[in-house]
């Protein structure tokens, strides 16, 4: 046998093979997510497209040219302008102002361009008043044109003359808020209730589950269409907005309860779990230390790849017309003009909010997938 | 008594590409495997014996590649095939795995499909590579489950895996191995999973069956115990490498390599250690990412000499008649830096000087 | 170590029984009961190494973690005398608040080093927990305690910032056991604390644990099932079977000569450790399998598998019994077989 005095034999024959401290080494759950995270290309990009998403629809009032229920009838679905940087060779950011043109024979209007009519165009100018989330009065816009009065449609106009482009900036700020809230109110329901179920077991995960079930196995449409019914239609339209984000999240925290359930199940028989026990840590402990923590960043993906869902819903019901009703504007709310074939076809820019419900879905979808990803830092360790 | 390869592996390299950098799971392995004989390749997490074993099945899993070296596969008659330079995915590996070659997992579950009865997947198996009618498949198999052991074959031939116990299933898995009558048995770890009393009657089986089918067999393990109880020859690995191969007597009575020889001294001994202290290795394994310059083992090596076993890297030197040892210890030239010599040293014999690191 | 001569029982186990029920359906049906420890009466002496032993499923991981209240034991008791006082109390009567007292005394290692750190946690966090779970140390202090704790297992103590993931396998069980030693604990159980160790790593970590057996005062329970490991660290052995124990004696006398034949079949099995010994052990095989703790044959629960088993095997449960010299056996033929050991 090897002569054995040439083995160190203390406590300290521990050695060490590096010195210097890698980040990673110091690197908490959430930074090694984001540095998982930052790998996946498309969910960055998707997740600046979000972000962007979400700050049109908070600085709504500001970015829209125009109050998004103004109606000019002289320009009932007057078509989308260009607009132009030069004129003659000279700086002047302008669009063309539009002409009528009647059809003798029909009598329907048609809008050609105005060649000779300029209309100038500028940044932070002076247009419709309003109230920046409802509080501070301000007349500014990001674009618009220099005189308030010009017609200005960068995408066209609806049946009323109302601006699109207004319009569908102000649709985001309620089609994702509603994702985000009904979702919210999901997580909520979900964690505590999902968490219930898993960490204490016996009857009252019994009744929670069937809950679910029973709450899973109930067609949505005929279910949110009759409770949609019952909202009465005295109501404010906050309060509705409110009341259709209550309904949707009604479902949705089912599949979050689950979620959170099975994770919590599959984590109390943990060995991490029953040393903090033995730790001594108290129940309450246990959940907000070592549980919560291990299951949330799985959670929040999870609840990123809801918000889609909750849209979809939202705009599902509102193009039903049994959702938000106008004058709340939302994805839904518009798409529901876009109901008649007749109007789509002489102004297809109507079917602008339903890209932007694309738009939206998608980018949340791959956000998601990348959050989902990034999620378990330690899966490959 | 002449020994005739079965399997000769050369100078293997299987890389991974990671993100973080380029593992090199399997970094100049060379081995041999003699016809009838076993071969326990030992080491510990991370050194490559798996990657070696999934390298001779030609299915090394992704992102892994065979980057370099050869796989001689040797038939009866002497004729061979470098499974190393085979595709794959090929129809000619294809047949080479199952009917030639053959592979026995540590967890059974991974090689048994939950959803069929054991019957029907050793009937399978036999009638891929024989050309049997299904009845005479059926009585081959119920033969098979007879032999390693399981009781009342013909009724358990409806069986499910689920329905039975872990010793069980190994034996199953076995018996889909050897029912292909391969030349070569590659066993992962195949008891790891099992309990001692198990453990001992697998090994056992095992032993038997191979005196019978006269199958060669690399037997990939941790657990020296083991290989006392079955190998003929054995390599050891570390980090990627094999560091020393020879019979399985002469490893445990003049192991030469100080890794080998720490290993053997650190596995508490019945009636011997008791109350004593372990010769431990000191350290940690390093991390594959983070492999030392020159002799992988010089940074947990009781002899290893700055400057040179930390920049040369040394090369698998024949040491003895049947004996291969990768240690400057026995490398021309090297030699004399080594005040103390290590215990069953011979002369080293001629061999290219190292490769220097600059 | 463990001497006749001046002994203190710090733990009497006794009668001690954990049933698991077994609940299937929609409905949750108890269908049945596991009984994983069925009625194990022990005692171990302060400052010795008891060994469970016996093979997966037999309940040695169930006592162990039943001892330390991991569970809510079924029946029966655990007598636990504190250290520097002459009181007992029994642990299974405790609820779970008086038990918290307790838990710095009686400490658990655990098997995976992966499984057992919680990644979210740096390692000053996850060694410092038990302290300020029990208010014995915060801040600072509990911090110059990790430091102390970590340099003993040989850890740096620059560390404790880093969180699991940059520790090795090995690393990381020397942070399980820092956990487990830093309330400076009477008794510790270690749950197979080196099975998931490589070999280099595993004699390091065995020598580990003796050194601080010896400088700590530690009684350990260790669970292995890694005979060679246990006839290395162990003084006593306690051998179970389906939830009993069989036989509970000193290490050498068990491996010398067992007086029940399912340690006799166990220890046969340890593999050989040099190859010229081939062919010259004597191996005992055991037919079948073992048996369900679900569903435990009648009599004594070895005798399906027993080579020496009569009628009454078949009937009557045999008494765990002291033999003299301090071993303790559950056998109705311990008396008449003469029984091979493998030393």
């Amino acid at each position: 046998m090897a002569d054995a005095s040439a083995y160190v034999k203390t406590n300290a024959e521990i050695q060490v093979y590096d010195d210097d401290v890698r980040a990673e080494d110091v690197a908490g759950q959430w930074q090694l997510m984001w540095w998982r995270f930052k790998r996946h290309k498309v969910a960055v990009i998707a997740g600046i497209c979000v972000l962007f998403i979400y700050l049109v629809g908070i600085f709504a009032e500001f970015l829209s040219p125009m109050d998004p229920n103004d109606h000019h009838t002289r320009y009932t679905y007057a078509p989308p302008q260009n607009v132009d940087l030069f004129h003659d060779g000279q700086w002047l950011p302008h669009v063309k102002g539009y002409q009528v043109e009647i059809d003798q024979f029909t009598l329907r209007r048609t809008f050609v361009t105005d060649e000779e009519k300029i209309i100038p165009i500028g940044l932070f100018v002076k247009g419709d008043e309003y109230k920046m989330w409802g509080l501070i009065p301000w007349d500014r816009h990001l674009i618009g044109p220099l005189n308030p009065r010009d017609p200005f449609y960068l995408w066209g106009a609806d049946r009323l003359g109302r601006d699109m482009l207004s319009r569908v900036i102000h649709g985001a700020r309620v089609s994702m808020s509603i994702g985000l809230v009904g979702v919210a109110i999901s997580l909520v329901l979900g964690i505590i209730l999902g968490g219930i179920s898993g960490y204490f077991g016996g009857w009252i995960d019994n009744a929670i589950q069937r809950i679910i079930e029973f709450l899973k196995s109930i067609p949505t449409i005929p279910l949110w269409m009759g409770l949609a019914a019952a909202i009465p239609l005295t109501w404010e339209p906050l309060y509705v907005y409110f009341a259709i984000t209550v309904l949707i999240s009604l479902i949705g925290w089912t599949g979050l309860a689950r979620e959170v359930r099975g994770k919590v199940i599959s984590m109390k028989g943990d060995d991490f779990v029953i040393a903090a026990r033995l730790d001594g840590l108290r129940t309450n402990k246990i959940i907000t230390r070592h549980l919560v923590p291990s299951f949330l960043s799985h959670i929040i993906a999870q609840t990123t790849l809801a918000i889609p869902d909750m849209i979809l819903s939202e705009t599902a019901l509102s193009f039903l017309g049994i959702g938000l009703q106008p004058p709340i504007v939302s994805w839904g709310v518009l798409l529901k003009e876009a109901q008649n074939i007749n109007a789509v076809a002489t102004a297809p820019w109507l079917m602008i909010p339903g890209l932007a419900v694309v738009f939206a879905v998608l980018t949340l979808n791959f956000l998601g997938d990348g959050m989902r990803d990034a999620a378990d830092p330690y899966s490959h360790h | 008594m002449t020994k005739t390869p079965v399997l000769e592996i050369r100078d293997l390299q299987t890389h991974f590409g990671a993100r973080e950098g380029l593992i090199k799971a399997v970094d100049g392995v060379s081995m041999t495997v003699n016809r009838g004989e076993t071969l326990a390749v030992v080491g510990e997490s991370g050194c490559g014996k798996s990657i070696t074993a999934w390298s001779v099945m030609n299915l090394v899993p992704k992102p892994g590649k065979i980057v370099g070296g050869s796989i001689n596969l040797y038939d009866r008659n002497g004729g061979s095939v470098d499974i190393a330079a085979l595709d794959p995915k090929s129809a000619e590996m294809r047949a080479i795995r199952g009917a030639r070659v053959a592979m026995i997992f540590q967890e059974p579950m991974t090689s048994l499909s939950p959803v069929h009865t054991i019957g029907n997947q050793i009937v399978e198996m036999i009638r891929l590579h024989q050309p049997v009618t299904k009845k005479e498949a059926e009585a081959q198999a119920v033969r098979m489950l007879d032999r390693v052991g399981i009781p009342k074959p013909t009724e358990r031939m409806a069986a499910y895996p689920f329905q039975m116990s872990g010793g069980m299933r190994q034996r199953v898995v076995i018996a889909m191995a050897l029912s292909c009558n391969a030349d070569l048995l590659i066993a992962d770890e195949p008891t790891t999973a099992l309990d001692v009393t198990t453990q001992a009657n697998i090994l056992e089986l095992m032993k038997e069956l191979q005196a019978e089918h006269h199958t060669s067999m690399i037997l990939i393990t941790h657990d020296l115990g083991v290989v006392a109880e079955v190998a003929d020859e054995v390599a050891v690995m570390y980090l990627g490498r094999a560091v020393e191969q020879t019979d399985v007597f002469t490893l445990f009575d003049h192991a030469q390599h100080p890794y080998s020889r720490a290993l053997l001294g650190s596995i508490p001994e019945l009636g011997k250690t008791r109350g004593q202290r372990l010769t431990a290795i000191r350290g940690m394994i390093p991390h594959p990412l983070n492999r030392p310059l020159g002799c992988t083992f010089n940074t947990r090596c009781p002899m290893a000499i700055k400057g040179a076993c930390d920049a040369v890297e040394p090369d698998l030197i024949q040491t003895g008649p049947h004996h291969h040892t990768r240690c400057l210890a026995y490398q021309n030239g090297y030699t004399h830096h080594f005040d103390k010599k290590p215990e069953g040293a011979m002369r080293p014999s001629e061999t290219i000087g190292g490769r220097a690191h600059v | 170590m463990f001497d006749d001569s001046k002994t203190k029982t710090v733990l009497q186990v006794e009668d001690l029984k954990m049933h698991f029920p077994l609940i299937k359906g929609l409905m949750r049906r108890r269908v049945g009961t596991v009984k994983a420890v069925d009625g194990v009466s022990m005692t171990v002496q302060q400052g010795e190494t008891v060994a469970l032993v016996g093979e997966s499923g037999c309940g040695k991981s169930t006592l162990g973690r039943t001892i330390l209240r991991a569970y809510e034991p079924t029946a029966g008791h655990i007598h636990y005398n504190p250290r520097g006082s002459d009181n007992v109390v029994d642990l299974a009567g405790l609820n779970n608040n008086e038990m918290q007292k307790y838990r710095p005394d009686l400490r658990m290692i655990f098997q995976d080093p992966f499984t057992s750190l919680n990644p979210r946690l740096p390692v000053v966090d996850i060694i410092s927990e038990p302290l300020r779970a029990n208010k014995i140390a915060e801040g600072v202090e509990a911090k110059d305690r990790v430091a102390d704790i970590m340099r003993k297992v040989g850890l740096r103590p620059e560390y404790m910032e880093r969180y699991p993931h940059a520790f090795s396998g090995g690393e990381r069980q020397r942070i399980v056991i820092a956990r487990a030693l830093v309330t400076n604990p009477h008794i510790v159980v270690a749950d197979e604390a080196v099975s998931a160790l490589d070999v280099s790593v595993r004699a390091q970590t065995l020598n580990l644990l003796q050194d601080l057996q010896d400088e700590l005062d530690l009684t350990y329970l260790f669970v292995s099932h890694d005979l060679s490991v246990v006839e290395h660290i162990a003084d006593r052995i306690a051998v179970m079977y389906v939830g009993r124990l069989v036989e509970f004696a000193r290490a050498e006398d068990l491996f010398r000569r067992p007086l029940h034949p399912y340690t006799e079949a166990l220890f046969s099995a340890i593999p050989i450790p040099h190859p010229k010994l081939r062919g010259k052990q004597h191996r005992v095989q055991l037919p079948g399998d073992v048996a369900d703790p679900a569903n435990p044959p009648s009599g004594c629960p070895f005798h399906p598998r027993c080579a020496y088993a009569r009628d009454i095997c078949k009937k009557e449960v045999p008494e765990l019994a002291e033999t003299g010299s301090g071993r303790t056996v559950s056998c109705h033929r311990a008396d008449e077989l003469a029984l091979k050991g493998v030393l």
